[in-house]
């Protein structure tokens, strides 16, 4: 199949530090990829660069077949790629329901509508239950955002994502800083989402990454030094000496 | 599946703010009753109360609601005030509808203009724009002064009956009732803005422009847009002004007259309509009364009270009290 997303030769430094260095990937529609790396490897930055929010020295990145390399942010999104934050960016005054409600109709071109309520607007209400639901999130739906627990923040952040019904999803580290008893529901709505949607997740956590991902990328240094099946990645010995290397965090990879 | 109990708190939300709808527009018009009984002879200041207040509305929208900052917005309430007394003046548009569309348009035009140009940049750069843009308009009405009066002000303007039926009279009564259900009526109609997909909109820029991006809109387009509601808004209030005073003056599109909404927002409470009213009563009546008792020291007052306000009620007059009546109620739940 070919790519829905695609980098190619991505670079950039921050003082001559090179954050990202080379780095190129392809994903297929219903791809479900796994990026992870010790701290400090360049996920974010990756996750920046390729979403607009940071302007590459150089490399392009590609949505179905097209050059988006100098498209802004916002182009980008409404061509269907799509992240959510590691650390969660939401309105702390706005309720749950506003977020998804506002990313519902952002999405299908009617957030500048000067008048009606989106309480009142049966469909996207139907969407923002639906999402909201299936995160739990349903009991706080109407609280505003600084009154709910971090962990929930969190699912909220994936949620809004999710609303975009994007056709490449970054998530950058989705279940960080959610209990676990909780993760449980960020898997289950990435198991509902559709089949074609390409999925890449940065994560720290190896059992989620294992149940989820099809294929692994290890990013350390800003070089992607591994990429292929889950089943390789803990055998691999320059994945190894990566985390050893940096941190004591052998036990992420056990 | 939104359950039947989702349903029913959302009718009960909306119900409620429906309520609060109602009240409010019943306290303006309660107020304007109040007013018009308590100063007869003064209406011509209810009158000038009126058409600030829609400044001072206006300023809150991008200010309050949007975190934009500016010591100019004037420029849009002038305009207005200008567009409405030279389609009166020089085009014999003297209908008082016909010269209230006038001001919006003209507000609008501002805004947009005054918009595309403070947008461009943010927090202290951003204000010294505002003041260059207020002190360009100023000195650009001051020189065209053919059109405008310059420093003597536009005068003629003679607004026909209002519907034909209610002649502008010599006590202002017409304009005091016309400038009351303006400002009923641009409320009601904020208050739906406010609250709709655009509010929120507006309401998430102020707080997270990034988010706002990476959802897919785009946070300049967005204000450049509340911008020229906004421009209708205070153009709304200038025109009101030039038909109810029958002159526009230089000192509708200055410094001093933006500098002071702001106070009076801040005074009221950004970020709400009621806060917006409440700063725009309280300064003119302390501005009123002060200035009449002290005439040297008022401005010495009116900064006492200003600091007060600020270091004691930070939210403003009704951010304050409405703050402390949620509290309460709570603590009663
Ligand atoms: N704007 C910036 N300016 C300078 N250095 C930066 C900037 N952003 C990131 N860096 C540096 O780039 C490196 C990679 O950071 P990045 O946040 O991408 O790592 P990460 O892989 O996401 O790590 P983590 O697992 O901790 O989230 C770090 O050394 C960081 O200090
Ligand atoms: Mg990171």
């Amino acid at each position: 199949m070919s790519a829905i997303f695609e980098v190619r030769n991505l670079k950039r430094s921050f003082g001559g530090l090179a954050v990202t260095n080379d780095v190129s990937l392809a994903m297929a529609p219903g791809d479900r990829v796994a990026l992870i790396g010790p701290n400090g490897a360049g996920k974010t930055t990756f996750v920046n660069l390729v979403t607009g929010n940071l302007t590459p020295d150089s490399g392009e990145v590609r949505i179905d077949g097209e050059d988006i390399t100098r498209l802004d942010a916002i182009g980008r999104v409404r061509r269907g790629l799509v992240r959510s934050f590691q650390v969660t960016r939401l309105f702390q005054d706005m309720t749950p329901a506003e977020h998804v409600a506002l990313a519902v109709l952002q999405r299908d071109g009617r957030a500048g509508r000067l008048f009606g309520n989106y309480l009142a607007m049966p469909q996207v209400m139907a969407e923002v239950g639906d999402l909201i639901g299936k995160l739990g999130l349903r009991d706080l739906m109407h609280r505003r955002v600084r009154e709910i627990a971090y962990g929930q923040q969190r699912l909220l952040e994936i949620a809004v994502a999710l609303a975009l019904k994007p056709r490449v999803l970054l998530l950058d580290e989705p279940a960080a800083g959610v209990p676990q008893s909780d993760t449980g529901r960020i898997e289950q709505a990435l198991a509902d989402l559709p089949p074609d949607l390409a999925v890449l997740m940065i994560e720290h956590d190896m059992d989620l990454v294992f149940r989820f991902a099809k294929r692994v990328i290890v990013l350390a240094a800003g070089t992607i030094i591994f990429d292929g099946s889950p089943s390789d990645v803990t055998k691999d010995p320059r994945v190894r000496e990566a985390y050893l290397g940096s941190y004591a965090n052998a036990s992420h990879v056990a | 599946m939104a359950t039947m109990n989702d349903a029913l708190a959302n009718a009960h939300g909306n119900r409620r703010k429906f309520g609060r709808d109602l009240a409010g527009l019943f306290v303006i018009l309660g107020l304007a009753v109040v007013g018009y009984l308590l100063f007869p002879n003064n209406l011509a200041l209810l009158t000038r109360m009126t058409a600030i207040a829609l400044l001072v509305l206006s300023l809150d929208l991008v200010t309050g609601y949007c975190g934009v900052a500016t010591l100019g917005h004037a420029a849009l309430f002038g305009t207005g005030a200008y567009a409405s007394g030279i389609a009166a003046v020089h085009f014999g548009i003297t209908d008082p509808l016909l010269m209230l569309v006038c001001g919006i348009f003209g507000g609008v035009v501002a805004g947009l203009l005054c918009g595309v140009v403070i947008l461009r940049a943010h927090g202290l750069p951003q204000l010294v724009l505002s003041i260059a843009l207020i002190h360009l308009f100023h000195e650009f009405a001051n020189k065209a002064s053919s059109w405008t009066g310059g420093s003597d002000g536009l005068a003629g303007i003679a607004p026909d009956p209002l519907l034909g039926l209610f002649a502008f009279d010599l006590w202002g009564r017409t304009a005091y009732v016309f400038g009351v259900i303006l400002l009923a009526v641009v409320f009601a109609l904020l208050r739906l803005v406010v609250r709709s997909p655009f509010g929120m909109l507006c309401r998430g820029i102020k707080e997270d422009p990034i988010r706002i991006r990476a959802m897919g809109a785009s946070p300049k387009a967005t204000l450049v847009k509340m911008y020229m509601i906004s421009g209708a808004v205070a153009g709304a209030g200038g025109a009101l002004n030039a038909i109810s005073t029958q002159v526009v003056g230089l000192d509708s599109l200055s410094f001093t007259l933006s500098a002071e909404s702001l106070v009076m927002l801040v005074l009221g409470g950004t970020g709400s309509l009621f806060g917006a009213l409440t700063g725009t009563i309280v300064f003119m009546f302390f501005e009123d009364i002060v200035s009449a008792a002290n005439p040297f020291h008022w401005l010495t007052m009116v900064g006492g009270l200003l600091i007060a306000v600020v270091l004691f009620a930070p939210k403003g007059l009704y951010g304050t009290i409405a703050g402390a009546v949620t509290r309460w109620r709570e603590a009663r739940r």
